[in-house]
């Protein structure tokens, strides 16, 4: 065996090494990239959203928009106050409801709301809304996002589960003008 | 001090470390060097390994859970022996650190540092930037506080406007559906393990590039970088009339950055660390959420941004201001250094700053926020309201009721969204002001559905008395005719 052989076979060696390296890394690459994606993932599969109680219809007065909170139905045991979510509820006669989140259209300030004059007012960038969520002045390119609502046993329920963003198509598809059920 | 040597002695025996230090100290640099301007790059690196320290001292109680991180903040501030220094010094030092690297890297654009055979260097160095700035922001996220959470809803609001990938870049970066204990724990990683890891990299890159290509020289206007001849000139300018760093020029690193760190104590000492604010609890809306001082500027650009050119210019204008960064040592990679050769270079660096300082100065005024409280907090000044007939008074009544301050001032008091009011009946006329109300418009929403005609007439009727006294309300001119006219057109 000639001494060129030798250094031949060892860099036949080392090739095969860092080969196997490879076959390994790729291997270990698609765990390590599904463990990554699994917060997208799974909203692909299953989908975060699911009916949520909202509280007795007799706290929503006809006429009137009040605050309403729920408990996110996706949350672990550490998240603390952040899975405690806020919304505002908009009883139009009794028989129609509006469920608006709570983050602005904008970039996702919490709006508050003014009966007196009818408006909701961002605090961030200016953003202000009718009452039926629609937009009415500043930056927001959209009205208010609406959640879906249905009413069982006088009891409001929505579906939520997720913080709507202005990218999202479900929340593009409920919100604005159009009303919900 | 015969054993200290000894120990060393038997230390470089083994390491053979001590030569090489000596040289890369004691290497040449051009004369002109040994500046105050010089000083910034080091004092950067200072400030980095005092976060590092500090950021360590606050890990040693600081929680990452969303449910505890506050509290763990509360703790410091108020349970452990100096805590809320170490969280001061930790705040503080990352404003300095912000400031330093941006101070450094305008002198090094001025210099033009970035020319031949430099490119790498402000290659890296922009790559610094972004890490640093990834740092700060990440940074604000782990005081957990209501600015904290509501940053990251506008964060995600931004990432979800990205075409195609914009929903699944959300659920990526909060780590789920909300905002919540997984995004907490994801920007914690990135904070305390990514971004350091990157930053110590990139660091290690860019003082081996400074130690293998030397400092930039002192610009003369004049001497023209040319690729062919540059490095010839420049070991001349070294080695001919060169000094050695270490001690000729280092002393002037050494005093600055040793005042930094002493300003960094004083403010913490002074102001005291940053925050926390409310709790993370997403159900208290009673607030008003802010970015960090460095991220003010791009809070004001948000709410000037038409809403149609806002997601274009969001996604595409930092992409574009990266590129523009990376390309410009290509682009200008030889000729003029000096920056009194170079008046377009100036010019940017001053268009850069005041609009980067005005839009902060804008963000710490807020003028496009409604003043929330403004409707039942702030009276109507009493000469507004002083002679004026019930009617009027009425008026003002609604102005307060309907929340109309949250958006106008009188006398300075109330929103500045809309325009201040003190003078407004010179402006527009009775019919003007009634439309106004009704319809809105240019920015205002249209009170017509909110307003009863007695009250939209009783608050007309105050704003007509919006004037001085010694000018009249505007009036329509052509009205006499017109309604003349009427009155003889029958016949």
């Amino acid at each position: 065996m000639t001494a060129e052989n030798g250094i031949s076979r060892r860099a036949a060696l080392v090739k095969l090494g860092i080969f196997l390296n490879g076959i390994v890394g790729a291997a270990l690459a698609v765990p390590i990239l599904r463990y990554l994606l699994s917060p997208v993932t799974r909203e692909r599969r299953t989908g975060y959203d699911s009916w949520l109680l909202l509280g007795g219809l007799d706290q929503f007065p006809a006429g009137q928009t009040r605050l309403a909170t729920y408990k996110n139905p996706v949350v672990n045991a550490w998240d603390g106050e952040t899975g405690d979510i806020a919304c505002w509820v908009r009883n139009v006669d009794d028989q129609k409801f509006q469920v608006f989140a709570i983050n602005c259209a904008h970039l996702g300030c919490p709006v508050r709301w003014f009966a007196q004059s009818n408006l909701f007012m961002c605090p961030c960038h200016g953003g202000a809304y009718y009452q039926d969520g629609s937009r009415a002045s500043g930056p927001p390119e959209r009205g208010l996002f609406q959640y879906r609502y249905k009413v069982e046993g006088g009891k409001l329920l929505i579906k939520a589960g997720e913080m709507p963003t202005p990218g999202q198509p479900v929340a593009n598809k409920a919100g604005g003008k159009t009303t919900c059920a | 001090m015969r054993l200290i040597q000894k120990v060393g002695e038997w230390l470089d025996l083994r390491l053979q470390l001590g030569a090489p230090i000596r040289e890369t100290a004691g290497h040449p640099v051009p004369r002109e060097t040994a500046s105050w301007f010089y000083v910034f790059g080091s004092a950067a690196l200072t400030c980095f390994m005092f976060q590092i320290v500090t950021g360590i001292l606050l890990a040693l109680i600081y929680v990452p859970s969303a449910g505890e991180a506050w509290n763990s903040l509360q703790t410091l501030n108020h349970g452990v022996s100096l805590g809320w220094f170490i969280r001061a010094l930790h705040g503080w030092g990352s404003n300095f650190m912000v400031a330093i690297v941006l101070i450094h890297m305008v002198q090094v654009f001025l210099f033009g540092a970035y020319k031949f055979p430099r490119e790498l260097t402000w290659i890296v160095g922009v790559f610094l930037l972004l890490v640093t700035l990834g740092m700060a922001f990440t940074g604000q996220v782990l005081r957990f506080d209501q600015d904290a959470y509501w940053g990251l809803g506008i964060g995600a609001s931004i990432a979800s406007r990205v075409p195609i990938i914009g929903p699944w870049a959300v659920n990526l970066m909060l780590g789920g559906p909300i905002i919540a204990g997984a995004t907490l724990s994801r920007f914690f990683a990135l904070h305390v393990f990514v971004i350091p890891g990157l930053l110590i990299a990139f660091v290690g890159v860019h003082l081996l590039l400074v130690l293998k290509l030397g400092i930039n020289e002192w610009p003369m206007p004049g001497r023209i970088v040319r690729r062919a001849t540059y490095m010839q000139e420049y070991r001349e300018l070294t080695h001919k009339q060169g000094i050695p760093f270490v001690p000729e020029a280092v002393w002037k690193d050494i005093l600055f950055s040793g005042f930094i760190l002493f300003a960094i104590a004083v403010c913490a000492v002074h102001f005291g660390p940053f925050g926390p604010s409310g709790q993370p609890d997403p159900t208290i809306i009673q607030t008003a959420p802010r970015p960090d001082f460095f991220f003010l500027w791009l809070y004001a650009l948000l709410s000037f941004l038409p809403p149609s050119a806002e997601t274009p210019i969001l996604l595409i204008g930092p992409a574009v201001g990266l590129i523009v960064l990376l390309v410009l040592p290509f682009v200008a990679g030889e000729g003029e250094k000096s920056w009194r050769r170079r008046p377009i270079a100036v010019l940017t660096i001053l268009l850069v700053a005041v609009g980067l300082g005005s839009l902060t100065h804008l963000a710490e005024h807020t003028p496009w926020s409604p003043v929330m409280d403004a409707w039942s907090s702030q009276p109507i000044p009493s000469e507004f309201l002083h002679g004026r007939t019930a009617l009027e008074r009425h008026g003002a009544l609604v102005f307060q009721a309907k929340q109309c301050h949250n958006c106008h001032s009188l006398d300075d008091k109330g929103g500045q969204r809309g325009p201040a009011l003190d003078r407004v009946a010179l402006r527009l006329t009775e019919d003007q002001l009634i439309r106004q109300v009704i319809q809105g418009g240019g920015n205002m929403p249209a009170y017509g559905k909110n307003l009863s005609p007695a009250e939209t007439t009783a608050l007309v009727a105050f704003l007509e008395t919006l004037h001085p006294a010694n000018q009249k309300p505007a009036r329509n001119a052509s009205q006499a005719v017109t309604l003349g006219a009427s009155e003889v057109s029958p016949r």
